[in-house]
This record gives C-alpha cells, structure tokens and sequence, in this order.
C-alpha cells in the first residue's frame, strides 16, 4: 500500500491514509505515453489505414443529405466546455505535482463548478430534448458488432465488422467510464472543497456525516474520528486521487483518437456540427443510423440511433 | 504524545566552509539532508523527533555568508549574519532602522545572539498541529487540524491562507519587505535573486513551504537597497508576552515624506498570513495624500479587507487595522 499510496503517522502513532502517492501520477503518465505510442506503432504494423476513408458517392444517395448533423450545437458548446474544464482540473491537480507551481486551489475548484454545470446541463438536455438512451443502453447486437470489431483489429483474417450506428460501442463504453469516473472525482471533489475557502460555505476540515458513515459514531451522536482517525478524509482523497489518475489515461486516450487522421471525422463532427455523405456512408450503418432529408428516423431494435444527431434541423439547434 | 524530548536523534553532520561544498552535501544528501544555520527553529524539531535528518549541513563555518559589508547600492548582509550584528550595525541602526527594529524584537539576547537573519527569515511556522507532528497538508497530509470549528486558533491567519492557516512567524520579513530587499539564492548550478515579496509563499503555491526555498538551494544574501535608506520607518509588534514571544501582528512600514505628505511608501503587514502580507491598497490610498487622522482611519480598514477570521482570532482584524493606523499616523 504504501507504494500507490500515502499513510503518515500521527503523534500517537496511527496511520492515516492521506491520498494516492506521486508515484501512481507517474504511472498514469506513463500508462498513457505507452498506451498512445503503442496503438500508434501496433496500428501501424497492422497495415490499417493512416487516413480516413471515404466512399465515393454521386450525387443524391436515397434522400441522404450532403451534410449530417452529428453534434447540435448545444451539444457541440457542452462538449468543448467541458473539455475545456477537465484540462484545466488536469493541469491544475497535476502539474504543480510536476515542479511549476502556481496558486493552483482556486482555479481548481472553480473549473470544478463549471464542470459540475455542464454536466447538469448535459443531463437534463440529454434526458429531455435527446434520446437518453442511445447512449446509455447496450444490448447484444451492441456487444456482436464490439466483438467483430475487435477480431478484426486482433486478424486481419477475420471479416470487416459491421459498421456502428451513430455512437460506436467503443464510445459508448468511453463514456460510461469517464461517467462513472468522472462523477467518483465530482463527489469526492465537493467533499474537498467544503475543507476550503469558497463563497459558498465556511471551510470545515472534518466531514461529520462521511466521518459517521465511515468511521461510526459515539453515544454523544458524534464522528468517532479517534478511532479510526482522518478513515473518511483519507478514503476521500484516495477515491479522488484514484479518479484523477484515470482521468489522465482517459483524456489522453480520448485525445488521440480524436486527433489520429483515419477518425477525424468525429472531430470534425464535433467542431462543425456535421459529417458530409461520404463520411456518413464510409463509417456508419445507414440501418443503425438512419438520416433522410426532413425527418427523424426511428432506432430499430437493438440499434444506436440517437435521433437528435439526423440532419432535420432540431429545435435546440 | 509519547514522545521523549530530552535527546536528539543521532545524525551526521558536516560543516563546510565554503557554499560550494554546503550545496554539494546538500545535493548529496537530498531529503535526508537538513541545513542548519543558528539551530533556533532546527532544534525544536530535532527534539520533539518530528524531524530526523541523517545529515546536518551546518553553516556555521562558512565566512563568505557571514557580515554585514557596503554594496554597489546599498547594504549587503550574509544570510548567516545574526541578529545581534544587525542590531548594532552602525550604518543599518543609522539608514535602516527598521531593520534593526524588527531584529531587536526578535526573542531575547541569546537567541539573537545565536539566530541569523537567514535563518529568521526561512524559519517554519509555528502551527501547534504541524509542529506537533500531525500530518496536516504542511506536512504532506490532508487535513488542517487549525481551521477546524474545534480547533484552537488564536495565533492563525485571517487572510492569504488555502487550505493551511498557520502564519509566518519571522519578525524581520516584514520589515525586509517594507525594504524592497533583494534576496540571492544559490543552486548548484543557478543563482536567483527574488524579491523580498516574492521570496515568501502562500499555501496556494506550495502548501508545504513558506518561501521559494527548495531542497538543495541555500539563500546566501540579503541585499537591502539604497532606495528607502533613512525613509520614515515604524515598525511595532503585539505580542502576548512583552519580554518573549512570537508576534501576533507585527507592522513594517517605510515611508518617503515631504512634511506631512507621504510621497512613497511601503507598508507590510506579518502575523496574520503565511507570508508577510504587503498592503498595496494602503500604500495608493497614502502615497501622494497628507496624514490626518481620517486618512489613519481608513488605511486600518483598508488593511483589513477580505480577510477572514477563525473562530478564535478575530481580534486580529481590529489589532492588524490599528497598527496600520498608528503606522500612518506616526508620519504626521
């Protein structure tokens, strides 16, 4: 434990956890450099593709429009702030560990309330002008496209997988890690910053309900700290510091691909809102996806279909 | 605590006699080094064992970091001048008083005897939680026990504090800060000079620091510029003991007047932040106005703005707003 983690002695003694150690910083780090150079090489000698692949289309394809909403625009300006603010609780969680020191607390916590807004946001708009669940559900036609896709990455004697509907299983199971991580460094992240000087509260170095809830109470209804002394404040900052660590592997996944020449559609999808046809056609399954000039396809079965991302124009648009 | 107070750990210890052999021993030695200059604030750990260094790098032996010699511009003082010489150095009690104020009011004679100016300046809080060996976020942990609501805080920070609120404790910082001295730090392969502003630290930068110091740099001079030489000083301490005592709000202020109008100043504030506070506000509201006592009046509240006390030390506030004042009236 002590490797990955942080225990002091206190004066009598005890050891209390104090959070994850600089060395599973580094780790995470260099997880990521591997994990990018890695694919990088491995995709490499594969033999896949460098560059995005299109096909060639002439004209009209069946009512299917020259350019295809991917990202309405409240999508595209939550995604980017939210980006935005998760660099800057990277940069400001890590890179004063790294040596450049700066006043880094304010900026923090501040950038995690624009975090947590975005998110709220992203909710509600998800649940009331999207189809929540295209993105969060996953059913077995999802996991069979998943597989075909990974023996294909694994032999190239295995056959083409099938294309994906609008959100791939890999992005599906993207965001539900970065949600799930995400909201373990959110909750734990409030809990920290009621220790600190905001304007929303006085600072208060102890957690008295987490303290209860961790380390039980005494007859007098009060945290039993003494016996299992900073128990709650040091799981907290071991969750967060946990979560923060993965955040630096995820993003840096998350920007790789973002940026590697045969997926940049997506970015592009991300940035102008659209893909052209010749995108659409090459990477996804018109059946899973389906978009007709005007209207709003249904999501067969099983499908991926998120109905918010057809080319009719929508009104959060 | 069972903790024997009686004998220090064992550890090594080297005295050279040049910097470059003290920076070598303490690239050698990294964490498990400690420099120890007048031992004031380095014993006290030692003793209560919270801090056990293999190896002391003592000072002491090095002539080139002790005096008090004229520079280009200026004074020139070697971090390990005490705090006695500075006391009675003719030309620092003739031009800087202010200096020999704040060192004067350092502890007793035989501290001064033995502290250093260097060492004055770069000494630890003394936080009873951190000091004690409690794993607060000084000490590497996550936790300050001293904000708590149950928390015993009377000689805490009301203002400038993240997360930590112990205070700086040096009587001289705020006094070389009303200076604009200039502080001259070597590495084994650099050499900086910082501000006397900047050399302190808030816990925002670094919450397990109180100056720009980092293992392996050895603060060598302190150079104290011409520019306020024979200014208008005052300086005063409140401390709970008259005879011996950390302060609880010191003021150094420098001032440069025509008659009762202050022409330049510099006004620090220390005891009640971890770093010797400036107060910029109070120096535009005073620079270029006459001294009544209205424009007293408002640099005390001024002084105070935006701070925060904790449950026990309110009292700061009034007492930081009142030697302000008297700073300022004391020009009239």
């Amino acid at each position: 434990m002590g490797r990955w983690l942080d225990v002091e002695l206190n004066p009598w003694g005890q050891e209390v956890l104090q959070g994850v150690s600089l060395e599973l910083m580094y780790l995470a780090i260099v997880l990521a450099v591997l994990f990018v150079v890695g694919h990088m090489l491995w995709y490499r000698s594969r033999g896949f593709s460098e560059h995005e692949e299109t096909v060639d289309v002439q004209g009209s394809v069946a009512g299917i429009p020259e350019r295809i909403v991917r990202h309405t625009l409240p999508s595209r300006i939550f995604h980017w702030t939210m980006g935005a603010a998760m660099l800057v609780l990277l940069i400001t969680a890590f890179v004063p560990l790294l040596g450049l020191e700066f006043a880094w607390v304010t900026i923090h916590w501040i950038a995690g309330a624009v975090l947590i807004l975005t998110i709220i946001y992203h909710v509600i708009h998800s649940i009331v002008w999207q189809d929540f669940w295209s993105m969060m559900s996953m059913g077995a036609k999802d996991v069979r496209e998943a597989v075909g896709h990974f023996r294909h990455l694994l032999s190239s004697k295995s056959p083409e997988p099938e294309k994906p509907g609008k959100y791939p299983f890999d992005h599906r199971m993207y965001h539900q890690g970065i949600v799930v991580v995400s909201l373990a460094a959110i909750v734990t992240g409030v809990l920290m910053t009621l220790r600190i000087k905001t304007p929303f509260w006085e600072p208060n170095a102890y957690y008295p309900f987490v303290d209860q809830a961790v380390a039980g109470m005494n007859e007098m209804g009060e945290p039993v700290i003494s016996l299992m002394p900073g128990a709650a404040t040091g799981l907290v900052f071991v969750i967060h510091g946990i979560a923060g660590v993965a955040l630096i592997i995820m993003v840096a996944a998350h920007i790789y691909f973002a940026i590697r020449p045969d997926k940049r559609y997506y970015l592009w999808g991300m940035i102008r809102g659209w893909i052209d046809r010749e995108q659409y056609l090459a990477h996804f399954d018109p059946d899973k996806w389906s978009v007709v000039d005007g209207s709003i396809q249904e999501s067969p079965p099983g499908g991926a279909i998120a109905d918010s991302t057809v080319s009719a124009p929508r009104a959060d648009d | 605590m069972a903790i024997i107070r009686d004998m220090i750990p064992a550890f090594e210890l080297f005295q050279p006699t040049t910097v470059e052999d003290a920076l070598a021993l303490m690239a050698e030695h990294g964490e498990a080094g400690w420099v120890l200059a007048g031992g004031l604030d380095s014993y006290d750990w030692f003793k209560d064992r919270i801090k056990r260094p293999e190896a002391v790098i003592d000072l002491g032996g090095i002539d080139e970091l002790n005096g008090i010699s004229d520079g280009q511009d200026g004074l020139e003082i070697g971090a390990m001048t005490t705090l006695t010489e500075i006391v009675r150095h003719e030309r620092v009690r003739s031009e800087y008083m202010l200096l020999a104020d704040a060192a004067e009011h350092v502890a007793t004679p035989q501290i001064r005897n033995q502290g250093t100016l260097g060492g004055n300046i770069s000494q630890d809080t003394r936080c009873w939680y951190y000091r004690s060996g409690w794993a607060c976020y000084r000490a590497g942990g996550n936790t300050c026990y001293a904000a708590a609501p149950q928390a015993m805080n009377r000689e805490h920070a009301i203002t400038g504090t993240s997360r930590c609120v112990a205070v700086n404790p040096s009587d001289t910082a705020p006094a070389l800060v009303a200076l604009d001295a200039k502080m001259t730090v070597r590495g084994r392969r650099s050499s900086s000079v910082y501000d006397a502003e900047d050399f302190f630290i808030g816990p925002a930068t670094d919450i397990t620091r109180m100056t720009v110091l980092e293992a392996g740099d050895l603060l060598t001079q302190i150079d104290i510029p011409s520019e306020w030489a024979n200014a208008h000083f005052y300086y005063e301490k409140v401390r709970d003991r008259g005879s011996w005592d950390f302060q609880l709000v010191s003021v150094a202020a420098a001032f440069k007047t025509s008659g009762n109008t202050i022409e330049d100043a510099r006004i620090a504030v220390n005891g009640i932040a971890p770093f010797p506070v400036r107060l910029d506000a109070v120096e535009r509201l005073v620079i270029g106005a006459a001294v009544d006592e209205a424009l007293a009046v408002e640099a005390g509240e001024i002084a105070i703005d935006g701070s925060r006390p904790l449950k026990h030390n309110e009292y700061k506030q009034p007492m930081t707003s009142n030697l302000v004042r008297r700073a300022v009236r004391s020009v009239a």
